[in-house]
């Protein structure tokens, strides 16, 4: 009996159920890493994740500033609990994070979502989350495949060589 | 590092296959190298392994957006030149290190 016989993943389903932009980031970044390794991929948005594939919020997607301990000031100086509170530093900041990510070629969200389904990745939104949102398939963005139940999901994730990620 | 022959040329490889010295590529080492990826070469393919020896001939980090944006062929396009590994195998068919980019 051989122990040695490399097994390399067939299939990662990865759900995002956290919409800050590091989250969705992660989420993104692991699927198109997935997806160019010729990794079968789904990927399921629930909860504030669905903000992630909301076409009204995307885009604008926003880092906390306060409560965020490994929050830095440009220089590596610890950024202040009560300067992130400040009005427009949020906003700012994650504004700053974004055009840090497009310099290293990382795309906007629906770019990057766009990237995934071009080399076959799925994108779903969970229906528990979507009702509660009072969301419809109409307000997600053009690359998410349907919105299915957390069941169907499940059925999704067969195989023996397959990993389900939560980010 | 290993002595590989391809195409009848002895070339320079890493433990993943790729070729050490990007000046001892020729198109029927590429040749060889897409077969054993199970993919044919055409001229489109030829245009993004060009492309991608003249980027990393000026130091660039490749990325498939860079690669889409470019205008040979978009995303979509260039999964369908290099089926389940759009940089990986274009990368190790053009001759050019390991893609050291995530994204």
């Amino acid at each position: 009996m051989s122990s040695t016989e490399k097994k390399p993943l067939e299939k990662v389903c990865i759900i995002c159920a956290k919409g800050s932009l590091e989250d969705v980031y992660a989420t993104l970044v692991m699927a198109n890493g997935a997806v160019m390794e010729g990794i079968e991929t789904n990927v399921f948005f629930t909860f504030f994740g669905l903000d992630g594939i909301t076409k009204e919020r995307m885009l604008n997607l926003h880092t906390a500033t306060t409560g965020n301990p490994a929050m830095r000031m440009p220089g590596g100086i610890p950024f202040p609990t009560m300067l992130g509170g400040l009005p427009g530093v949020e906003a700012g900041v994650s504004k700053m994070m974004r055009s840090q990510m497009e310099e290293l070629d990382m795309p906007p969200v629906d770019e990057f979502l766009e990237m995934i389904t071009a080399g076959g990745g799925m994108i779903y939104a969970c229906k528990l989350a979507v009702d509660m949102f009072k969301l419809e398939q109409k307000d997600l963005h053009d690359e998410v495949d349907s919105i299915i139940t957390i069941g169907d999901f499940y059925g999704l994730c067969d195989g023996d060589r397959t990993q389900i990620i939560f980010t | 590092m290993a002595i590989k022959t391809i195409a009848g040329a002895q070339v320079n490889v890493s433990e993943e296959g790729y070729l050490e010295d990007m000046n001892e590529w020729n198109p029927e080492i590429a040749k060889e190298i897409a077969s054993e990826v199970g993919i044919e070469l055409t001229d489109k393919h030829f245009e993004v392994l060009n492309y991608l020896r003249d980027k990393t001939e000026e130091g660039e980090s490749l990325t498939i957006r860079k690669v889409g944006k470019s205008g040979i062929t978009d995303i979509k396009g260039l999964y369908t030149l290099f089926p389940k590994g759009p940089l990986k195998f274009s990368s190790k068919i053009a001759g050019i290190p390991k893609p050291a980019s995530c994204v």
